[in-house]
């Protein structure tokens, strides 16, 4: 029995949500045109007024928003509303730059909710689960936007933030924790520090659901978490400038839904900007439907996927995007070739003795690009012959080559001194931009 | 004969310093006493090999102080402490075609020396040098020494 939080919404049929998304990208056109000077402006330049848009089709007229554009209006040059409507702001890290502000009206909060309500529920979070939220809370959005899902789906929120990993351990036993959410790294974090404390994520805890985002992670570490913990693990997608985390896989973990009434999605080919058909791989592009505080038109996140339109397993109508490996902005080129960190991580979770824990380090010596890559030993992969642990190495080093068409030198390096991360993991030091 | 097999304790160990150091004080904390030991250094990386008297504690103690560590089976042959000891042992395995992954060798307080080899095949290897009249020595002769 699969369960909706909102059936008519979830399962509307194709033709009906086109029609919707038609009527709502007309009157978000009107509206940024009306109440941002950002928008106006942009419209203006690229010569497109908002009664040019009549069909979906036109969308093709607008002009992308990137977050350059963001940045350029720091701090709240995009909003479309005046102070006395908006309820929160969140910030980005900033990792690249100035960081960016976002902005919401109580409404925009509780649309942000509801996206996570309808994803939640389709990975079968309801009322009698118990939700421990290790994504930090404060400026980043993960925290409390989850929080605000949960609490909508109706789960029992247990809002422990990031860190102080004993204690989360302790009141995941003692209170039942059925639903963790935080990122890929941070669960293998807790797996391992509850295996030094004698305590078995599988065995001692009646934890069931993982939440795993705010970071790449492979279809091959997500069988990894899987088969060590004991618990099915969902992709959460989502970034800050759309709101935070927003979708999810459903329970039949093929793809993201992205829920149509609220945000409209396209894939475009980076070179030329045109969209590309179902199933071809290209630049994630969405536009806010429901949003009021900063609307965003055409907004290229930057992450590459491919898209399906096909109708799910689960019942559910809306567009699916295929799991994200991998923004532009972690995109490594190294002697010329593409290299997404996501690829690396999928060949090594494909070798057993590899542990899950890696870092790649880029540096240029005698202006040549190379790339090294480090893996711990493990107890399993363990062997005292030198020869033994060389073939390793190399057999590690061909697998990636394979992949990757690039010569990378394998390093082992002792167990457990790779960083462990709470939040998202840094898995590239590059060098060259020193 | 099983009780002629040695149980060495081998040791993953990046190239930095300190470690060793820290291998040791980690051992002198459980007061096991080292009677081998031995690196193989292979660039980025070596492994410690150590024959030690309390083998199980050693690995246990290693263990949870993080390294990755296991215990190897390895033979401890007798020589006496002349040449051309170390060739009728090789030449009696050679015979055989049991290969030696790695040996090493120490000299006891008594007259004999101690020969620690890994080979491919730990069974024949006991029953061809018993047969040939060589020393093994058990755990029991390394904790004693």
């Amino acid at each position: 029995m699969i369960e909706y939080w909102n059936p008519q919404i979830e399962r509307m049929h194709v033709d009906e949500l086109q029609e919707l998304q038609e009527q709502k990208l007309k009157e978000l056109v009107h509206y940024v045109y009306q109440h941002s000077p950002f928008y106006r402006k942009k419209f203006d330049d690229a010569s497109v007024k908002p009664e040019d848009i009549k069909t979906l089709d036109d969308i093709k007229k607008l002009p992308f928003t990137y977050k350059k554009d963001l940045r350029d209006t720091y701090p709240t040059g995009m909003f479309c509303v005046p102070n006395e409507q908006l309820v929160r702001f969140h910030v980005s890290s900033g990792t690249t730059g100035k960081p960016t502000i976002v902005g919401y009206t109580k409404n925009d909060i509780y649309q942000w909710s509801l996206s996570l309500a309808r994803a939640l529920t389709s990975i079968g979070v309801g009322r009698s689960d118990v939700m421990q939220i290790s994504y930090g809370y404060g400026l980043f959005t993960g925290g409390l936007g989850m929080h605000y899902g949960a609490e909508e789906v109706g789960s029992t929120v247990l809002p422990t933030s990031a860190g102080n990993t004993e204690k989360q351990l302790e009141l995941m036993q003692d209170l039942g924790t059925t639903v963790l959410a935080c990122t890929p790294s941070y669960m293998l974090f807790m797996n391992e520090a509850a295996k030094q404390a004698g305590i078995s994520l599988k065995n001692d805890t009646k934890l069931r659901i993982g939440v795993l985002g705010a970071e790449p992670w492979s279809e091959e570490m997500r069988t990894r978490i899987e088969d060590l913990t004991g618990i099915k693990a969902y992709d959460i997608f989502g970034t800050s400038e759309l709101s935070g985390p927003l979708f999810t896989e459903c329970t039949y973990q093929d793809g993201i839904h992205i829920w149509a009434d609220q945000f409209l999605v396209e894939i475009i080919d980076p070179k030329t900007g045109e969209s590309v058909s179902d199933g071809e791989q290209g630049e994630l592009v969405i536009t806010t439907l429901a949003k009021e505080a900063l609307p965003l038109v055409r907004y290229k996140i930057g992450d590459l996927t491919v898209k399906t339109s096909e109708v799910c397993k689960c019942g559910r109508t809306h567009p699916r995007i295929m799991r994200v490996l991998g923004r532009v902005d972690d995109m490594l080129i190294i002697r010329g070739i593409n290299v997404f960190p996501g690829q690396i991580e999928s060949v090594l979770m494909n070798i057993p003795e590899v542990g899950e824990h890696f870092m790649i380090i880029v540096d240029r010596v005698n202006e040549l690009d190379t790339m090294k890559v480090q893996i711990e030993m493990t107890d399993a992969a363990f062997s005292d012959k030198v020869n033994d642990i060389i073939s390793l190495e190399k057999r590690v080093a061909s697998s990636l080559k394979s992949v990757l068409n690039l010569a990378v030198k394998v390093e082992l390096v002792e167990n457990g001194s790779l960083p462990r991360s709470m939040g998202k993991s840094k898995k590239v030091i590059d060098n060259r931009k020193r | 004969m099983e009780d002629k097999i040695i149980k060495q304790i081998s040791l993953f160990s990046e190239n930095k310093s300190g470690k060793l150091a820290s291998i040791a004080s980690n051992l002198t904390s459980a007061n096991v006493n080292i009677r081998a030991f031995t690196i193989a250094e292979a660039g980025d990386f070596g492994i410690v090999r150590m024959v030690v008297d309390k083998p199980d504690v050693a690995h246990s103690v290693l263990h949870n102080a993080g390294f990755t560590v296991s215990e190897t089976s390895v033979l401890g042959i007798e020589m006496a402490d002349v040449p051309g000891s170390l060739s009728v042992i090789a030449d009696v395995l050679g015979e055989h075609n049991i290969n030696i992954d790695y040996a090493y060798a120490f000299v006891t307080k008594s007259d004999v020396a101690l020969l620690i080899v890994r080979v491919d095949d730990i069974k024949s290897a006991l029953k061809v040098l018993s047969n040939a009249n060589i020393s093994l020595v058990g755990m029991s002769d390394i904790e004693a020494i």
